[in-house]
Formats: structure tokens, C-alpha cells, sequence
């Protein structure tokens, strides 16, 4: 709040209690730092005391893991790629960390009210989405350590070295937070619980149709046209360079890349629900 | 009695707010939602220090206006300007000044109050020492004891209610608005409010709009009531200027029969201000009950009619809406449940 504007400030208030109380106003906007980091906060703290919502997050992965592992290596193995652990297990945390995100929740406050009173404090509107996504990308961090855990027991080791554990991390959970944009969006769109459910369908195709099973060489027919158009083959592709190859600047550009574009198409649609359900207020 | 608004502010004060400018102060104010009209043409001023009660039954557009004036809705079309800065445009301003708990309880049920209240003091930027004695303040002065470490799922609805008023409070709000408060609530609950209410208005000099379907409630509070009836204030004034516009007395008679013809029979007496059919009862305003009941029951006789009960009694605002309105605010109106 610009302090020349305060009326406290160029009216002398008259000698009451009532004008003295005015005068001390303290309330002011926090900014949008200090807003991000409060709604990150709550944020980070209901899904400590509700991990129910997290828990398909961590089964999920390891269920992926364990058949495809289970199920394939040995097809793999003939097929030439020798280490089908170390292949799978950038599946295994795009499916731990894909679809993670406060829209749930942030359906519930808008049926509770609770957004409401939110909206009428100086709040940063900007704040009520990037402080939800900050809160996102602690829990999709925070979801890689059991894939990490699952994978150092199935023997797999990083080509990359300690540096490149959390490259892994930095990509799934850059790639985790990218993807919240749709549940945002719809659930501000829709403001329905149901709704942003079905936003996980989105996450099947583009988990399916692309390198998830064998490699891009052994992709025929459709399948490797669309795997190519597939933002998922160079997610997987840039995590499993970390994990087998060292470090390759091609790859992990092209995973990034891909990260950035659905990023801004997802990011982009939550913010334009966000302008939507703030229009006409 | 009519609505009779002063002047909008002049644009040299258009952007500054100033402590003397009227707490609230609307003028047109309309909202639409596509081709229904919730709020008409809302003119309203409620000057600083008043408790304004705004009755209306449910659909009114009480909400609606409210919802305008804490810039929670952009109005349609019109101006407000509240704590001195325009709905529309000092929208931050408006919401550094103005509390408001809506119709139900806004709560996070995942968090504790305590907590609820700390995200709302950091929101509005309270320094840390302010905010804590601020929130001490609220726990003790809302009741809410050793439950306010306790998540609010655990609370009762009057728990979540008072806590829910305290989170509107914690900025020290100029003009707080209060969206039905005690809808729900049982009878010491809603004495709790009321206290809280007087309180803040004598001890802290705020400003309250309390919107209400309760008469019982505006009378007890509000230095003004409005009435809000189709998306207009209808009428405006002290709750007893209000009753005697209605008259000195009320005569309320129960027939059973043809209630037209009886209608018809007590308006044309000279000595009945006014008359409304209401279900089975004649509500009457008269100058003097005593001496009208006679002539009422008189011109009633030969009607193919019975009377069942014919009572006199001090006009109340259920009366000033009903003579307003045409119809009566409600069976609940007036009760304390």
C-alpha cells in the first residue's frame, strides 16, 4: 500500500478513540512473496494431515515398477536393452508425480467458501494458484524419494552420480508441477471434485502412447509417430539419459523443452480459469 | 420516510478516502445474472458508526448487495463507495477496511483456528507482535478457549460461526458486514453475537451492515433499518420511525370465511390507515386499537364470515414490511429459535 495514500496519514484524524484506532492502521498488503509463501504453508499442511490424497502417488509407481519390471525384462533383455530397471524407473516417477496437486482441495474451498474469505483479504490473486503449485512441487519432490528408494533396491545406479539424483528429482518434479495446470483449471472452471478426477484420463494417453515399455527403436507403425509428438517420450528420455547415459545436453534440453511447452499450455489455462472465476467480482 | 439519498460525494475526493465520508455510500446499484435483476438500483448510505440493518426476506438481493459492497461481485451497473473507496476500483483499499462473514461460516475444516487466524493476520501483512496479541484478543473476546488448537471440523456450528467473526476482525475493519449472522444459530448463540455486535459498534466505533430476515434482530441493533424487498430498498428510516409510519396501533383480526368481502368491508373504514389480507388475518393500522375494534367487528358483522380472535398490539417491523411488501417476512420472522 503506497503510505501517501493513506487517508491516516494526510487527514488529521479527529482526537478520538475511534480515529486514533484508525490512524494506527497496520493492515497492509503483505506482497506477493510473503502471500506465496502463506498459501504454499496451508497448502503443505493439509496434505501432511490428509496423505490419504497421496496415496495412490506412492503405490501407483511402485505397482508400475514391479510388473512392468516383473512382466518385461527378460523380453527387454532380448531385445537388447540390458538394464530394463534402469528403464522403467523414470516411469515409475512420472506416474508418482504426475496428476499430484492441491485441485482438490482447492475445489473444497470453493464449496466450503473458504476461497471466498481468502478473496477478501489483499491476497495476491496470482498467490492463490503459484502458492498451491510452490506446495506442489514439495510433494512431487518429495514423492521421487521412494521411486529413488524403490529403484536403489531393484540395483539400479546413476550413471550421473549424486549431482544426478537430483537432476532426476529437479526434472520429474519440474515435470510434476508443469502437469497441475489442467486439475487447476478445471477445477476452477468447474469448482467439481468429480471433474478434476477425470483429469488424470489425460495422463494414460500420454503415458501409453510413448517409450514407456521399449525403446524408441522398437516403436512401430502409429505408435512411433505418436510417441514422437509425445512431450512424454522426451520427459522419459531426458530422466533415463540421467539415470543410464551421464550427463547429455541433447536429451536433457529436449526433456526440458517438452516440460516448458506443456508447462505453458497448462500453466496458461489454469491462470486464464483463475481470470475466469475472479471475472465479475 | 421515503428514500431520500444525499449527494454523491464530489470527485475531488474521488480516489482518497477520508474519515468523515460516509462508511457506505451506493448509488444505482444494480446486479444482474443474466435476465434476473437481483439488485435493482440500490441507493444506500450508511454513514460511520451506525449499526444499518438490511431485512429483506430470502431472494431479496441482500446478498447480492452485500456481496457488491465487499467486493466479493463487480456491480453491474452503478457506484459504491465504501470506508471512502469505490468497490470497482480501490478494491484493495476496500478490502484493508471492511470484515465480512458471510451467510455460512467460510472455514478451512483441516486447520485449527488458531491457525485460520495466523493465515489471516500474515495475509494482511500484521506484524508478528501485533498479530499475536491480536489474535489473543479474538480467542478470548469469541470464547473459543482451549478449541482454538483444535481443527475446525471439530467445532459446533456457533464455534464456527464466532470463529468465523473473528477472522473478519482481525485487520481491525472499519465497516464490518455481517451476511445474516445468527441464521442457525440457537438462542445463547445468537445473544453472543448481538453482544459482539454492540461492542464492536460502541467500544470500536465500526461501522456495521448486518443483513438479517430476523425484525427481532434489526430492532434490537440497528440505529436504521432498510427493507430490501424485489431488488429495492423499499423503505428507509429508525426502526420507530418505521413502526409509527405504520400507525399507533395494530388491530389483527382471524376469520374464517370470506376474506375479500372483509378486506374490502375494513378498508373502506375511515378510521383503518391501512389494510392487509395475510392468510387468514386482517392486519389493520389504526390511530387507536381500543376505540377501532368495535367499529371493526361492527362492519365485519353480516359478512359471511366467523371471527375467530381480534387482538390490538404495538405495530412491529413485521408490520412496516408487510405494509411495504404485501407480504410478511416470514413465519420464523421475529423468533428467536
Amino acid at each position: 500500500m503506497n503510505a501517501s495514500l493513506d487517508p491516516a496519514i494526510v487527514m488529521p484524524a479527529p482526537a478520538t478513540d475511534v480515529a486514533d484506532r484508525l490512524s494506527r492502521r497496520e493492515a497492509r498488503r503483505a506482497g506477493l512473496l510473503r502471500d506465496l509463501i502463506v498459501v504454499a504453508r496451508r497448502a503443505v499442511r493439509q496434505v501432511v494431515r490428509e496423505p490419504a490424497a497421496i496415496i495412490p502417488a506412492l503405490v501407483i509407481p511402485v505397482f508400475f515398477f514391479v510388473v512392468n519390471v516383473g512382466a518385461l525384462q527378460k523380453l527387454a533383455g532380448a531385445a537388447g536393452t540390458t538394464d530394463y530397471a534402469a528403464f522403467q524407473l523414470p516411469v515409475a516417477v512420472i506416474s508418482a508425480v504426475t496428476g499430484v496437486s492441491r485441485a482438490n482441495a482447492l475445489v473444497t474451498d470453493i464449496a466450503t467458501g473458504y476461497f471466498e474469505r481468502l478473496l477478501l483479504t489483499p491476497v495476491n490473486r496470482l498467490a492463490l494458484l503459484l502458492g498451491l503449485m510452490v506446495a506442489d512441487l514439495v510433494v512431487v519432490a518429495a514423492l521421487c524419494l521412494p521411486v529413488l528408494v524403490l529403484g536403489a533396491l531393484a540395483g539400479v545406479s546413476f550413471a550421473t552420480g549424486p549431482a544426478g539424483i537430483l537432476a532426476f528429482v529437479a526434472v520429474a518434479a519440474a515435470w510434476g508441477v508443469a502437469y497441475t495446470g489442467f486439475p487447476y483449471a478445471i477445477a476452477l472452471r468447474t469448482g467439481s471434485a468429480a471433474a478434476v478426477a477425470s483429469s488424470f484420463i489425460l495422463f494414460f494417453p500420454l503415458l501409453f502412447l510413448t517409450t514407456a515399455f521399449v525403446p524408441k527403436a522398437a516403436l512401430s507403425g502409429w505408435l512411433a509417430t505418436v510417441s514422437d509428438l509425445n512431450p512424454m517420450t522426451y520427459v522419459l528420455a531426458a530422466l533415463r539419459s540421467i539415470v543410464s547415459d551421464g550427463w547429455q545436453a541433447g536429451p536433457l534440453l529436449q526433456g526440458v523443452a517438452a516440460i516448458g511447452i506443456v508447462g505453458t499450455i497448462s500453466i496458461t489455462l489454469a491462470f486464464l480459469a483463475l481470470r475466469g472465476r475472479l471475472a465479475g467480482r | 420516510m421515503s428514500v431520500s439519498p444525499p449527494s454523491l460525494a464530489p470527485a475531488s475526493r474521488a480516489r482518497l478516502g477520508t474519515h468523515t465520508s460516509p462508511a457506505i455510500e451506493a448509488r444505482g446499484l444494480r446486479r444482474t445474472f443474466g435476465p434476473t435483476v437481483a439488485v435493482e438500483a440500490l441507493d444506500l448510505t450508511v454513514e460511520r458508526g451506525e449499526i444499518y440493518g438490511f431485512l429483506g426476506p430470502n431472494g431479496a438481493g441482500k446478498s447480492t448487495s452485500v456481496r457488491m459492497l465487499c467486493t466479493l461481485l463487480r456491480p453491474t451497473s452503478g457506484h459504491a463507495r465504501v470506508a471512502g473507496f469505490d468497490v470497482v476500483h480501490d478494491t484493495t483499499q476496500v478490502r484493508l477496511r471492511v470484515g465480512v462473514a458471510l451467510q455460512e461460516a467460510a472455514l478451512d475444516a483441516g486447520q485449527s483456528g488458531r491457525e485460520l487466524l495466523e493465515l489471516q493476520a500474515r495475509l494482511f501483512a500484521l506484524p508478528g507482535s501485533l498479530a499475536r496479541r491480536r489474535i489473543a484478543e479474538l480467542i478470548e473476546l469469541v470464547d473459543l478457549g482451549d478449541a482454538i488448537d483444535r481443527r475446525v471440523g471439530t467445532y459446533s456450528g456457533g464455534m464456527r460461526r464466532r470463529l468465523d467473526l473473528a477472522l473478519a476482525l482481525v485487520h481491525e475493519p472499519e465497516v464490518i458486514f455481517l451476511d445474516e449472522p445468527t441464521t442457525g444459530l440457537d438462542p445463547v448463540s445468537r445473544r453472543q453475537v448481538w453482544t459482539e455486535v454492540r461492542r464492536l459498534n460502541e467500544h470500536d466505533g465500526v461501522t456495521i451492515f448486518l443483513t438479517t430476515q430476523y425484525l427481532e434482530e434489526a430492532d434490537a441493533l440497528a440505529g436504521r433499518v432498510g427493507i430490501i424487498s424485489g431488488g429495492q430498498l423499499v423503505v428507509e428510516g429508525t426502526p420507530d420511525e418505521l413502526k409509527r409510519s405504520v400507525g399507533r396501533d395494530v388491530v389483527v383480526v382471524t376469520i374464517d370465511g370470506e376474506m375479500a368481502a372483509a378486506h374490502e368491508a375494513l378498508r373502506a373504514l375511515d378510521i383503518v390507515e391501512h389494510c392487509e389480507a395475510v392468510g387468514d388475518e386482517l392486519v389493520a393500522a389504526v390511530a387507536s386499537g381500543p376505540a377501532a375494534v368495535p367499529r371493526i367487528a361492527s362492519a365485519l358483522d353480516g359478512l359471511p364470515l366467523t371471527i375467530r380472535e381480534i387482538s390490538v398490539r404495538r405495530p412491529s417491523l413485521d408490520d412496516v414490511f408487510l405494509e411495504v411488501t404485501g407480504a410478511r417476512l416470514g413465519a420464523s420472522a421475529g423468533a428467536v429459535r
